[in-house]
């Protein structure tokens, strides 16, 4: 979306860095891709040079070490991201959220953009420690469905990408649904 | 004429090798024993400090042990000023993986750093190569622990157990003999005594003339790396029948 204008509605906003990990970003547009490239070029080298993979939190500290050089140039990149990952030797999983200040913070749910001030509060009411992928993609479902219901302008559906330890994949998600009012 | 190929460091000999590299090498060979040891549950280092003059000032700190970081130490064997400039890289280097990416660096991915800047010096000419071998001990997440020995060259290998400088082919070949599959860190510190025991001039040992170092794991499963004090050297040549009698004057003493 840019201003009044609707460019692209099934844009891909995320990118695999490795096998089990996947950024999805947002902000400025021609940053995003820019950076995020950037990111995956850079963690796609250190892969082939030491024929071992970077985890989750090394790639978050990473990036945030890149933002936060960026933000003290004459023109710093304005990209948020999400960053998800799973350690395939532990099988523990990891949430990172990093915003354009270079704020690097590991979370159990996050939420960038317009999205943040409809979801957040779902999510605080409804998430536990102890939840399954299944009830995720359900407490997804009524993220998606406030949305639906509270953004002013038409609203045109999410992509949904899953991170396990067997690697990323793409989900099929009903973006078609009806949400009620509540 | 006969120096013809040995006054650049980066210039083949008619037989393809690379005269000044074999010299820093020989160096090492005339240079304080050093060895290192893999145990299942840790690795230990052991050196030979040359007592070069009874006037010399002892250093009570180690002098050819060195922590690089958190999870890496190392052993040196050759010109002690030329390793300062490797160890101090190598230290920065460790540091700077750590800020990038907040883990430790890989033992393997250090010892090539170390190894690519030691390699240039074959090939960029106008300087001599670094007269140092190491032996690194370390542990990481990828290998658990692991035992490296680079030399002047570039070139680096890992070992089960392995051995520099002066009577290392003796060293070596009594590591080999004496080897045992997942032995005990505690079954390999006597060992190592053992074998330095018998490639160094003096048959009775002390602290005042070998450096001792170990990686293991804590109870808690921690990763520590300790320089062993005098006491605790001395306390392990006696447990080894190898310690200096006091009374006992050794050949050199002034009587």
């Amino acid at each position: 979306m840019r201003g009044p204008t609707i460019i692209k509605a099934e844009d891909d906003k995320t990118r695999s860095l490795n096998k089990h990990t996947l950024m999805a970003f947002s902000g400025e547009a021609g940053d995003t891709i820019q950076f995020a490239d950037y990111i995956q070029a850079n963690v796609q080298l250190y892969t082939m040079r030491n024929d071992t993979e970077l985890s989750t939190p090394a790639v978050g500290n990473f990036i945030r070490g890149e933002l936060a050089r960026s933000l003290r140039s004459r023109s710093p990149y304005t990209v948020n991201l999400l960053l998800g990952g799973v350690d395939p030797a532990t099988e523990k999983p990891h949430l990172y959220w990093i915003d354009y200040l270079a704020s690097l913070a590991p979370v159990p749910y996050a939420a960038h953009g317009y999205a943040q001030y409809y979801c957040l509060s779902l999510l605080d009411k409804h998430h536990n420690p102890n939840i399954s992928l299944e009830e995720g993609m359900k407490l997804l479902e009524m993220c998606t469905d406030e949305l639906k219901r509270r953004l002013p302008i038409d609203y045109k559906g999410v992509l949904v990408k899953v991170v396990t330890k067997d690697g990323v994949k793409e989900v099929d998600f009903d973006n078609d649904r009806i949400a009620r009012a509540a | 004429m006969s120096r013809r190929y040995d006054s650049r460091t980066t210039i083949f000999s008619p037989e393809g090798r690379l005269y000044q590299v074999e010299y820093a090498l020989e160096a090492i060979s005339h240079a304080g024993t050093a060895l290192g040891i893999l145990a299942k549950d840790g690795i230990v280092l052991a050196a030979e400090r040359k007592v070069t003059s009874k006037l010399l000032e002892q250093d009570t700190s180690a002098e050819k042990l060195y922590t690089i970081n958190d999870n890496m130490i190392c052993a040196v064997a050759g010109m002690n000023a030329d390793a300062n400039i490797l160890i101090n890289y190598a230290r920065q280097n460790a540091q700077r993986y750590l800020i990038t990416y907040n883990e430790d660096i890989p033992c393997e991915q250090l010892v090539r750093r170390l190894c690519d800047l030691k390699q240039g010096y074959t090939q960029h000419g106008g300087l001599r190569p670094f007269g140092v071998s190491f032996i690194y001990a370390g542990w990481d997440h990828l290998r658990q622990f692991q035992l490296y020995q680079s030399n002047p060259s570039g070139n680096y290998g890992g070992w089960k157990a392995t051995s520099v400088g002066a009577n290392n082919a003796s060293a070596q070949s009594l590591l080999k003999q004496d080897y045992k599959e997942d032995q005990t860190l505690q079954e390999a510190c006597a060992m190592a005594v053992k074998v330095l025991s018998k490639t160094m001039d003096s048959t009775k040992l002390s602290s005042e003339k070998i450096e001792f170092a170990t990686v293991g794991k804590t109870q808690d499963g921690k990763i520590y790396h300790h320089l062993w004090t005098a006491d605790e050297i001395d306390a392990l040549l006696r447990d080894q029948g190898l310690a200096k009698v006091d009374d006992e004057p050794e050949a050199g003493d002034i009587k």
